[in-house]
């Protein structure tokens, strides 16, 4: 048997394997689509249900609605962060990750940027669907709604990814990550939460820049809080 | 009843303090006292074991008898509690550069169900820093005689087939050292026919192969070694006499050790 050349140093290759890990990821969701349906369908009906049991006699529409976009990006992220993790482990697949030479921090950045790019994708739904539902005029927020959206979801798909990683060895994986992670996703949720408020009710961005800044702390910190802990769980 | 260690065609296994065996740095595969705990319960206890290139250890032993996780060990999947594994003198778990040496195919098909069988194994030959990953595919694919499935889903393929792409894509960068768990599971007589070929052109090129099976007449087909596991702990160890290894005896030998076990 012929053996094939190998490149020897793979110190260079750390965002080559991120971007692989990521794309097969993305490829075998765009190809079964299980954990997009189901999100959207979520996404869909959570606004459904809100909608219909709002009284806007009794709360402005601006009060609600950024509470209901929040709530649909954390339960939405959710399903497809759990299967992050099952798709690997179905058929062991992840074992031949792990034995190859692909380092574990870009097996972690590879799967946070597929989940960073499935959040995105499911707020991209929600947030038309929250504005159509509740009569707001997004219009010159957008951008800055975009900004919000994009700060949470990089910071909900790290420690999301970290915490599946832990999840996905376990029996109640599914019942395990929310129980995980929610606590995590509070000082998140709220400052995103609180910016998209102002943003939508047309309020200066000075004042915002409060939660701006907590947001974009929550990141910094956690993004390299987890890919420093990730390789240590995934040792059994 | 205890079996005897010692014997002419059997050695205890470990061998460290064997003055016949070359240094670490000429061995493929040394192990040192290897020890893995899940909690109080020692899957792996006090393992050793050194084999050369173009090795093969046929490694037999009743379910639970800590094959798989000394196979995790050997591969650098699993940390040992204590001891330590060296693949060529580099320790395992260890740098990147490493496991490019290491090939693993166990009986779960380790594929991507959604992924074509070339683009399984072409992720597995570019996660491995092969150059020309197309060429490496196409080559080993051709190998295994799945290269007319090339762009069928995996999750579509019969699970012998499905067996020869993960084997495909365990072999596809040429690894130096092939840990086979009950791989021949779920392959048909022409599946085992070109896997065993495979592995024979494997050895001959110098791999070393540790090969874990419950069939005792394929294991001593391939093995220039045998070994049986109990209890996380090998029991016995025996070379060919004579350029082969003599079935009855060894099944014998085999029963008694297992029966020993469920007792």
């Amino acid at each position: 048997m012929t053996a094939p050349q190998v490149s020897a140093s793979r110190a260079p290759a750390f965002v080559a394997d991120a971007w692989r890990v990521a794309r097969k990821d993305l490829l075998i969701e765009f190809r079964t689509r299980s954990a997009f349906l189901a999100a959207t369908v979520f996404a869909v009906l959570a606004v459904a249900i809100f909608r219909f049991t709002w009284d806007p006699t009794a709360i402005p529409a601006m009060d609600l609605a950024p509470g209901v976009l929040w709530v649909i990006f954390t339960f939405s992220g959710l399903l497809g962060l759990n299967r992050s993790f099952s798709l690997e482990l179905a058929e062991r697949a992840y074992d031949g990750l792990l034995a190859s030479q692909v380092s574990r921090e870009s097996i972690f950045v590879g799967k946070v940027f597929a989940n960073f790019v499935f959040v995105s994708a499911i707020q991209a739904l929600a947030i038309p669907a929250v504005a159509l539902f509740f009569g707001l005029e997004i219009g010159g927020a957008w951008g800055v709604l975009i900004g919000i959206v994009l700060l949470a979801a990089l910071g909900l798909s790290a420690v999301g990814t970290l915490f599946a990683a832990i999840a996905a060895n376990t029996r109640l994986a599914e019942l395990l990550l929310p129980m995980m992670t929610l606590p995590f996703f509070v000082p998140l949720v709220i400052p995103a939460a609180q910016a998209s408020s102002v943003v939508l009710r047309g309020l200066p961005l000075s004042s915002a820049m409060e939660w701006f800044k907590l947001l974009l702390a929550f990141d910094l910190m956690f993004v390299s809080a987890c890919i420093v802990v990730f390789p240590f769980t995934i040792e059994e | 009843m205890p079996i005897p260690h010692g014997t002419a065609a059997t050695r205890v296994a470990d061998l460290s303090a064997d003055p016949s065996v070359a240094g670490d740095g000429d061995m493929a595969l040394v192990a040192e006292g290897l020890v893995r705990a899940f909690g109080s319960r020692k899957a792996v206890n006090n393992v050793s074991l050194r084999l050369s290139d173009g090795e093969c250890l046929a490694l037999f032993g009743p379910n639970g008898a800590g094959k798989t996780t000394l196979l995790r060990l050997l591969g650098g999947l699993l940390r040992p509690t204590r001891g330590r594994t060296l693949l060529h003198g580099t320790p395992l778990p260890g740098p990147s550069a490493t496991r490019r040496l290491v090939g693993l195919i166990s009986h779960h098909a380790m594929l991507y169900p959604a992924l074509t069988v070339r683009e399984n194994v072409r992720f597995a030959a570019e996660c491995q820093g092969v150059v020309d990953a197309e060429t490496a595919t196409a080559r080993v694919l051709q190998q295994l005689r799945v290269l007319d499935r090339a762009e069928s889903p995996v999750r579509y393929l019969s699970r012998g087939l499905q067996q020869r792409v993960s084997i495909a894509r365990a072999l596809v960068h040429g690894p130096r050292l092939v840990l086979l768990d009950e791989p021949y599971t779920g392959l048909d007589e022409v599946g085992a026919l070109v896997f065993t070929d495979a592995l024979q052109a494997l050895k001959a090129s110098g791999a070393t192969l540790v090969l874990i099976t419950h069939n005792l007449a394929e294991g001593l087909l391939l093995g220039d070694r045998a070994a049986i596991m109990k209890d996380g702990q090998i029991v016995h160890e025996e070379h060919p006499v004579d350029g082969g290894f003599d079935l009855p005896r060894f099944q014998s030998l085999y029963r008694r050790l297992v029966h020993e076990a469920i007792a």
